[in-house]
């Protein structure tokens, strides 16, 4: 306790479109700053060293679990989390394709695989089940088994509209 | 006995597929959770642990902590109310209750790594985790007993000085077996005699963790009226309060526990861990105090299914016939005794009619958090031997191992080895559905290269699940839609299958019922959602309370329609007057009434209910492909049968079936503790405790076969459990249909398997 | 006349029988007659401290089933009684 308090750092960036600023210790995780500080708790703990993949966020598009980025690193980042994944009022079609599928049990992983699903579809529309798992392999369920997971992003895959879909075959 | 004939009932609601009622929420992430719970003066707490398994606590000095600037309160067991009862009552319970409160903190001595010794609460968490550091404990190491044979062996060192332990009856003292328990039927001897065959194997277990990804967490706040209420993630609201009284000396009706949504518990989230330490530290500091477990302790002091030796002997007669069978199960319990040993011994042979078995069960403290229920708890470790014995029976005797177990399986009236019977039971169909499957009758294809082979194994498991108390209250809105209130925590979707099962009798639709899980003092007392009983048991209780709520509507449409309540008939939804046609109301309509016929209608629906109905059965079958260079197992294809009695939501009952293979698939593959002889485990990542990932598991086939259970009004079974019974062994079976050897050991990782075809090559 | 199954710890007491025929209408007469006739097995039938109740851990399975009753279940002339261990069925001791 003889350490000097170091100055909080001053975080502002882009969070499900809206800017945001907020203050946070230099050592705060992201994922306790959402949390705690921005009380955005769709956003979970699991294991707190990268290795479950419930507090999956993306940082510019790209997925991070966010308790491995420190809070001042989203300085200038554009930030989406599970609150930001629905239309308002509605919801996504991954979410959607969740509920039809059967695809959560007790729901504590759903909000991760959630933003790292929307991830993939927006980069690769036309992912195989393959490519899906292979994706999803850094997050961990441990109710479901991941088959109804597999499932719902594929049916929300076929779902989606698509203006560039690579697909071919029947939608 | 004879089994009933079932009439055939049409569903209109159960065996659909709605979405569940909580499925939004969770999809949004507005869901809340344990950890996310947030209230006006929230503080945050922080646990020390010890270090070390097995260590005297010399001294803890918290003075500098207590000083340190936005600490708000620190407690060590002393603060515990259950230290002066202690030595004052020794009598059973008691002592039960002192291992409880012992448990979640340590007193006298620390007896597993993680062993909380004192913790704080402060303004903020990191204030509260440098207080840690502020701790003096001065700890005398002892030598820690951390397998199974060392704790056994004479002269171990002892866990608890003070343990008196059971054997078949008898007490002895100074020892490390808490219990050891015995069945009997028949004489094993003289069956082992008549056989042409016997085959006896012995198997080591590693222990293994339930792996819910939402650590244990807890709030509480502890009012100055004397009103302790706690909100938590866990599977037994009620007894939660139960234990929480036990180990703070309070009335039950002083403690309000609000159960959160729960991020998994597969029988991990039922005992109290840091409940009792969130409600002292708010005693003494007068705020609200959160606990979260941090994941390191979840694996080191939460409590994991127990590992052991299990040592299983069948002989056969020259037609298959089992003409006996004895099993020597010895559990690790952690420092605490209850592993589970009786519904182990219980189901060890529960798929097998044998006249001649023995069977032993050994409770064994050693210095490793105490083990607690995981998914059918102690049935797979045991199951495991008994299904490899059987796999290679029928490779001795030349039989197709589904029409082994076919002709040996257990059947209704036969007798279980703890004594009872069976009731009308799906043994015979879940084996007689894989038989029938595509994937039975499916060639197994050549490997993908030359260093690589496949192979095929089944197994069968059992669960025998619990009935039990549940309470569910139903209030009709003008609307038609109803709510009804559970005090059964909803881990997996069972607000759908209890609504869904209310909805049934009042002939409306799932969605019309808006169901509630609430807390302590606002239902009747509910037993905990384990044993494979929600569904079952809660669906009776929601069925018993739509009925209530039917009796009273049709009493309504006589007032409505002046005639007399025998001749209102109530059928799909619909009220009518069989006296005067054309007088119907539908559900809805009616409901539209209740206030100018009497006012709104609210019924409670009660149940206690004298066990199961026999339980459930499945069969599995699975194709492996080894690399024989590295080890890994691939697992090519898998299917899973399991009898559901009536599946009320298909969709979720799959869920169950494939979560439980997938944990199994784990269990016989990867996760193991890696324990030093220190007793720390070494591994305590969800690194390198390896679940497995979407990558490592093909689709589960599913089959649901619905032999439906007579202590239902439906025919529901319950089947969350079941599913993690038969992968070990079905998998073993495949490697050894692949290999040529028998790996007897868990987890099967890739050095084992080297080790294995290496002691192969060499022999 | 009910039948009593007995378990292993119990069967020091019955000189190795692992059933018996005991006459009575509810699970307290049984557990009375079998104290008659077997000496000592009633204190491991009965709770110490309330003689309605099983001891702690221990239930019995009447027709197959739990009692909820205790000691107060009535039994038919042909009803078959198991005492046993609890089983908790995923529960766990707090």
């Amino acid at each position: 306790m003889t350490q000097a308090p170091i100055a909080k750092a001053h975080v502002r960036c882009e969070l499900n479109g809206q800017p945001v600023e907020f203050l946070a210790d230099q050592h705060m995780s992201l994922l306790e700053a959402l949390r705690e500080v921005l009380d955005m708790t769709g956003t979970k703990e699991g294991c707190n060293d990268g290795n479950c993949g419930a507090c999956t966020v993306t940082m510019d598009g790209r997925i991070v679990d966010s308790c491995l980025v420190l809070a001042p690193e989203a300085d200038g980042r554009r930030l989406e989390t599970i609150e930001g994944v629905a239309p308002p009022g509605g919801l996504h079609p991954l979410q959607q394709a969740f509920l039809e599928e059967a695809a959560l049990q007790c729901g504590i992983c759903t909000p991760g695989f959630l933003v790292a699903a929307k991830a993939l579809l927006e980069r690769e529309p036309a992912a195989d089940e393959h490519r899906i798992r292979h994706w999803l392999a850094g997050n961990l369920c441990r109710c479901t088994g991941y088959d109804k997971i597999v499932r719902a992003v594929l049916r929300a895959e076929a779902e989606q509209p698509k203006p560039r879909a690579r697909r071919s075959g029947t939608a | 006995m004879t089994s009933k004939t079932e009439p055939k009932r049409k569903f209109r609601v159960v065996g659909t597929r709605p979405i569940r009622h909580d499925g939004w929420d969770k999809v949004l992430g507005r869901a809340a959770y344990g950890a996310d719970v947030k209230l006006p003066g929230l503080v945050h707490g922080a646990v020390l642990r010890s270090p070390h398994a097995h260590a005297r606590i010399v001294k803890i000095d918290t003075a500098k902590a207590e000083k340190a600037p936005g600490v708000l309160a620190v407690m060590t067991a002393a603060d515990m109310p259950v230290a002066a009862s202690q030595v004052l009552d020794l009598g059973e319970e008691v002592t039960n209750a002192t291992y409880a409160s012992d448990r979640v903190m340590a007193r006298a001595k620390a007896v597993y790594n993680g062993h909380p010794v004192a913790a704080v609460a402060a303004v903020d968490l990191n204030t509260a985790l440098e207080a840690l550091t502020l701790i003096d404990v001065v700890y005398e190491v002892l030598t820690p007993v951390v397998t199974i044979e060392q704790a056994m062996a004479p002269g171990a060192p002892l866990v608890h000085d003070d343990l008196v332990g059971d054997d078949i009856g008898e007490r002895v003292e100074h020892t490390n077996v808490a219990e050891h328990i015995r069945y009997e039927v028949g004489d094993p001897e003289a069956g082992f005699a008549e056989a042409s065959t016997i085959v006896e194997l012995e198997c080591r277990l590693s222990r293994a963790h339930q792996g819910y990804i939402e650590p244990q967490t807890a709030t509480a706040f502890w009012s100055q009226d004397g009103k302790l209420t706690v909100w938590t993630s866990t599977q037994a609201s009620f007894g939660q309060r139960d234990a929480l009284a036990g180990v703070l000396m309070r009335p039950v009706s002083s403690i309000k526990v609000v159960p959160m949504e729960i991020g998994g518990g597969f029988g991990g989230k039922i005992g109290i861990y840091l409940e009792p330490l969130a409600a002292v530290l708010s005693r003494k500091c007068g705020r609200p105090v959160k606990l979260v477990m941090e994941r390191r302790a979840v694996f080191d002091a939460t409590g994991p299914a127990p590992g052991g030796i299990v040592r299983v002997k069948m002989g056969v007669d020259d037609k298959g016939l089992i003409t006996a069978a004895t099993a020597d199960i010895r559990y690790g319990a952690g420092a605490y005794p209850g592993a589970q040993i009786n519904p182990a011994s219980v189901c060890v042979f529960a798929s097998y009619r044998i006249a001649n078995a023995r069977v032993d069960g050994y409770d064994i403290v050693i210095n490793l958090s105490k083990t607690s229920a995981y998914r059918a708890p102690g049935a797979p470790q045991a199951t495991f031997a008994t299904e490899t014995v059987v796999d290679e029976i029928c490779r001795r005797i030349g039989m197709d191992p589904a029409e082994f177990r076919l002709l040996n399986a257990s059947k209704e009236g036969d007798r279980r080895v703890d004594g009872p019977a069976f009731p009308r039971i799906g043994n015979v169909e879940v084996v007689e559905a894989i038989k029938g499957s595509a994937h039975y009758r499916s060639k197994l294809g050549p490997a993908s290269s030359p260093a690589k082979k496949r192979g095929r194994g089944m197994a069968s498991g059992f669960w025998q699940g619990i009935g039990g108390k549940s309470t569910v209250t139903i209030s009709v809105n003008n609307d038609g839609v109803v709510s009804l209130i559970e005090g059964s925590v909803d881990i997996g979707g069972t607000r759908a299958s209890i609504a869904m099962q209310a909805a049934e009798v009042l002939g409306i639709a799932a969605e019309d019922v808006h169901p509630s899980v609430v807390d302590t003092d606002s239902i009747g007392h509910t037993d905990l959602t384990a044993g494979s009983r929600t569904t079952y048991a809660t669906g009776a209780a929601a069925i018993k309370a739509a009925e209530q709520v039917v009796e009273e509507m049709k009493n309504r449409a006589a007032l409505a329609w002046e005639t007399d309540a025998g001749n209102v008939r109530f059928e799909d939804g619909v009220f009518s007057n069989a006296v005067a046609k054309g007088q119907r109301l539908t559900f809805k309509e009616l409901s539209g009434k209740l206030g100018a016929t009497g006012g709104q209608i609210s019924t409670t629906g009660v149940v206690n209910l004298r066990g199961s109905g026999g339980g459930s059965f499945a069969a599995h079958l699975v194709d492996v492909e080894v690399d024989t260079e590295t080890g890994k197992v691939e697992i090519l294809r898998y299917t899973a049968a399991q009898d559901a009695g009536k599946a009320v939501h298909p969709a979720y009952v799959e869920g169950q079936m494939e979560g439980g293979a997938v944990q199994g698939i784990g269990w016989a593959l990867n996760e193991e503790y890696v324990v030093g002889d220190d007793g720390v485990m070494q591994n305590a990542s969800f690194l390198d405790y390896r679940m497995p990932t979407t990558l490592d598991v093909p689709t589960i086939e599913t089959i649901i076969v619905e032999v439906p259970n007579e202590r239902h009004p439906f025919g529901v079974r319950g089947i969350g459990e079941t599913g993690i019974v038969p992968p070990m062994p079905a998998i073993s079976n495949a490697l050894r249909d692949a290999l040529g050897v028998r790996l007897t050991e868990l987890p099967m990782k890739p050095g084992r398997i080297m080790a294995a075809l290496k002691a192969q090559a060499a022999s | 006349m009910p039948t009593v199954f007995i378990a292993m710890p119990l069967r020091r007491f019955t000189g190795g029988q692992a059933t018996v025929q005991v006459p009575g209408a509810t699970l307290r007469e049984v557990v009375e007659n079998l104290e008659v006739s077997f000496p000592g097995v009633k204190a491991r039938l009965v709770d110490e401290d309330d003689p309605d109740k099983l001891p702690p851990g221990l239930s019995a399975i009447v027709d197959g089933e739990a009692t909820v009753l205790g000691l107060r279940q009535p039994l038919e002339p042909d009803s078959e009684v198991h005492f046993l261990p609890a089983i908790a069925g995923g529960a766990d001791a707090p």
